[in-house]
């Protein structure tokens, strides 16, 4: 008897359900597309990918100071040339983002079903600002001891103190390197994932399209009562 | 040699003085940094550009 039957597989155990999941949510078409609707070639559909790709420059000069270490990205100029690169590459990542949030906003791209993209990016948005706090802590310089003496009072405060002492460095350079990368990059796939398998925002229409008028006269007095000159004829 | 360690000072030495402490700008409670009023400013800038700026004609799209 041959095993190649027309009938469908059946699917046993979880990781053939999980399996029939990712592909009803996300079939291969989706998630790797190589079209895209005719609205996305417009700049302000440039800055999510902007923002991705500076994110993967922090991450990359990012783990090659952890590697290197602070005698490295304090004293050789190739460790210098590193460590600017990770601040500039962060610069860009925050003025990317913002203006991707900014340009969602006013899409109002939750429309659609998408309101778990819109806060997955909003929140991986807050764990950006966390991160790059955290990095300011952790420069070693007068700069970090002015911000951590500055944010201390207002975070004790807040009775955040006990998880999050800014004064701790080893702390600071452990939420900054571990905890709060892994809570952005994991909002950050998650966001990717949902865009491809909700799809990209369409631009809100300009207005909504008016029921067709029954007959032409209708139409000639209804534009003529919307038309504040009266000219009925030159809209047509 | 000397002549070019110089030149490579000039290069990478950034444009403006920055060995003194930041300017502040002062609008009643609002207070920001100079260099932080910039960026907001390039910002919005690159965002006004990016909405009304053609696109160029690439590939195909549906």
């Amino acid at each position: 008897m041959s095993s190649h039957s027309a009938e469908p597989a059946v699917t046993t155990g979880w990781t053939g359900r999980l399996r029939e999941l990712w592909l009803r949510k996300l079939p291969p078409e989706k998630m790797l597309p190589d079209t895209q609707p005719a609205y996305v070639a417009s700049w302000i559909y440039v800055f999510g990918v902007l923002t991705l790709s500076a994110l993967l420059i922090v991450l990359i000069s990012g783990g090659m100071l952890a590697l290197k270490g602070p005698s490295w990205w304090h004293f050789s100029a190739t460790g210098h040339f590193v460590n600017s690169l990770h601040l500039w590459s962060v610069e860009l990542f925050m003025f990317f983002m913002v203006i991707h949030l900014w340009g969602k906003f006013f899409m109002a791209a939750w429309r659609g079903r998408r309101a778990m993209t819109w806060i997955t990016g909003a929140v991986a948005f807050l764990g950006s600002v966390g991160t790059a706090f955290t990095g300011y802590l952790v420069q070693q310089n007068f700069d970090s001891q002015w911000i951590s003496t500055q944010a201390k009072d207002g975070l004790n405060a807040s009775g955040i103190g006990a998880f999050f002492n800014v004064l701790d460095f080893g702390q600071m350079l452990m939420w900054h390197i571990v905890l709060l990368p892994l809570i952005v990059g994991v909002l950050t796939i998650w966001h990717i994932l949902l865009v491809r398998s909700r799809g990209v925002t369409p631009p809100i229409p300009l207005r909504e399209r008016r029921p067709e008028p029954v007959h032409a006269g209708a139409a000639k007095a209804t534009d003529a009562r919307n038309d504040p000159n009266g000219s009925a004829e030159a809209l047509s | 040699m000397d002549r070019l360690g110089a030149l490579g000072q000039a290069i990478s030495s950034p444009p403006i003085n920055l060995n003194h402490p930041g300017h502040y700008l002062h609008w009643g409670v609002i207070q920001v940094s100079v260099a932080n009023f910039v960026v907001v400013i390039a910002m919005i800038v690159v965002f006004v550009a990016a909405v009304l700026l053609p696109f160029p004609k690439g590939r195909r799209s549906r």
